[in-house]
């Protein structure tokens, strides 16, 4: 059974003395009834797509709607004049943010985590972080179980669809998977990536999902930016030591009960927030002309 | 779910339920025609109709309908292969009463006699679930293997099919059947654990008033 409470994975990981990552990787294998090899050999798979996907940005490209496309670009030229107030490293998540939600608003291949909307967060941070400490990919591989771990414990306790809980639920999810990923990665305890999790997630609560014209394009793609930075910072209070006031499950269920309440227009039906903005509506009517 | 439906699919964007599942559909209904499809009619209904043209579902559709998977780099392209591969096609717009709001219905030929009609809906994350086959209610997901039965509606052939698949030792876990009209046309569809051998579809297809044996195994 998968996982229905970080509490479970933690009482697991410390009762059987195992990291977050192998709780995951052997519930996996009784799960899919499947090997050990198998699993990993798998999750170097969805890794290898990520960097490929990050490697096949097109600067040129548009959208079929013309909405985005070419920020990634703009990002990258601006970060490399080394003038940017975030840094160095910061900047290129910001970068590789942009990059991945525009590939995927162009039809370029992406992998979905936890849904196409926001595949952008978890490689935002893992790519930059990849690179610049020359990880292994079998650390990143790890990382990745990590995610994949919390985002099974979100989707089933509440949801990982804009449409059933807002972006709270997409971007929020990608986000806390990538806290917790990230304070895997700098050696973070099972109770530490618990609570970059639960900050990471608490921080974006009650975040809508209004996209202009139904599309995911505004405000999704800048939207993933916000969850890789997000994700940084919870992981970086983590693993200082800051723990989250209200214990991580608790706030995944707030962030369902948050969800529930939200208008159906504000669950990706484009109808309310920023696609009901004057602008958004004149940007709807004009796509609208071009029909099937 | 597992951490795979969690960590992927790795698919071409923008949309798991828009464009991953508009394949998904499209693929299933070459499946079901068992033949290369020539002329595809194609009604999309809700949420597909208002946003499909932004999420490239009608580039998604045709895809599938050629034979690709979601994560085919070529959907992006799918209408110029569709015409070097004399696929003709065309879409509609319609309001569908009590369908998901993603959902498509799909007609489709080989130009040569066989022909087919299906609904299916995209109900999130990729995955889809088909509720018509030639105007009869069906449901399933097509993510295990899937047997697909028309027959005559007779008595005799849910247990006839039953215990050839019993006879192969494979387990089903899903079996529904329904008809149009009584003593019609029936739709027989069962999900099963473990892949069927070809023999054994065979088999089934030689049951006296079964009309169409089709399996799925994606």
């Amino acid at each position: 059974m998968p996982f229905h409470s970080l509490g479970e994975i933690e009482k697991h990981s410390r009762e059987e003395g195992k990291s977050f990552f192998e709780v995951i990787l052997e519930d996996d294998i009784n799960e899919r009834k499947t090997t050990r090899e198998e699993s990993l050999n798998r999750m170097h798979t969805m890794w290898a797509a990520m960097l490929e996907a990050a490697n096949s940005y097109d600067p040129e490209l548009k959208s079929n709607s013309g909405l985005v496309g070419k920020n990634g670009a703009k990002m990258d030229e601006y970060q490399k004049k080394g003038k940017t107030l975030c840094g160095d490293f910061v900047s290129q998540v910001i970068t590789q943010a942009l990059q991945m939600g525009e590939s995927n608003a162009c039809m370029k291949r992406i992998v979905a985590a936890p849904t196409a909307g926001a595949c952008g967060v978890l490689p935002a941070v893992l790519i930059p972080y990849y690179k610049r400490y020359q990880e292994t990919s079998d650390a990143i591989v790890e990382a990745l179980y990590v995610a994949a771990g919390i985002g099974q414990v979100i989707a089933s306790r509440a949801f990982i669809a804009g449409a059933a809980g807002g972006c709270q639920a997409e971007i929020g999810s990608a986000s806390a998977m990538a806290a917790g990923a990230l304070c895997a990665l700098r050696g973070g305890d099972t109770r530490q990536i618990i609570s970059a999790c639960g900050m990471a997630l608490k921080n974006l609560l009650g975040l809508v999902c209004d996209p202009v014209a139904g599309l995911v394009e505004v405000p999704c793609v800048k939207r993933n930016v916000i969850g890789a930075m997000n994700a940084l910072s919870c992981a970086d209070m983590a693993l200082a030591g800051i723990e989250s006031a209200i214990p991580s499950d608790q706030v995944i269920d707030a962030m369902r009960e948050v969800g529930e309440k939200m208008d159906v227009s504000l669950r990706e039906t484009g109808m309310g927030g920023l696609a009901a903005t004057p602008a958004g509506q004149e940007i709807t009517k004009n796509l609208k002309s071009r029909k099937f | 779910m597992n951490i795979f439906d969690i960590l992927g699919p790795i698919m071409v964007g923008p949309s798991s339920s828009h464009t991953a599942g508009a394949v998904k559909i499209g693929k299933v209904a070459r499946m079901l025609l068992g033949a290369e499809p020539k002329h595809a009619w194609i009604t999309l209904h809700g949420s597909f109709a208002a946003t499909g043209a932004g999420h490239g579902t009608d580039k998604a559709l045709i895809a599938g309908l050629l034979g690709m998977n979601p994560d085919d780099m070529r959907i992006p392209d799918s209408e110029l292969i569709a015409e070097q591969q004399g696929l003709e096609y065309c879409f509609q717009t319609k309001y569908i009463r009590g369908a998901h709001p993603n959902t498509a219905v799909i007609r489709v030929d080989d130009g040569m006699g066989k022909e087919v009609n299906m609904q299916a809906s995209s109900i999130g994350g990729g995955r889809i679930r088909v509720n018509g086959i030639d105007g009869i209610h069906v449901d399933f997901s097509a993510e295990s293997p899937t047997l697909i039965v028309n027959n005559e509606d007779r008595p005799g052939h849910v247990a006839a099919v039953t215990s050839i698949l019993a006879e192969a030792d494979i387990n089903i876990a899903t079996l529904t059947l329904n008809r149009g009209k009584r003593g019609g046309k029936a739709i027989f569809v069962t999900e099963t654990d473990l892949d069927i051998p070809s023999f054994v579809v065979e088999k089934i297809s030689r049951i006296p008033g079964v009309l169409k044996v089709t399996y799925l195994n994606a």
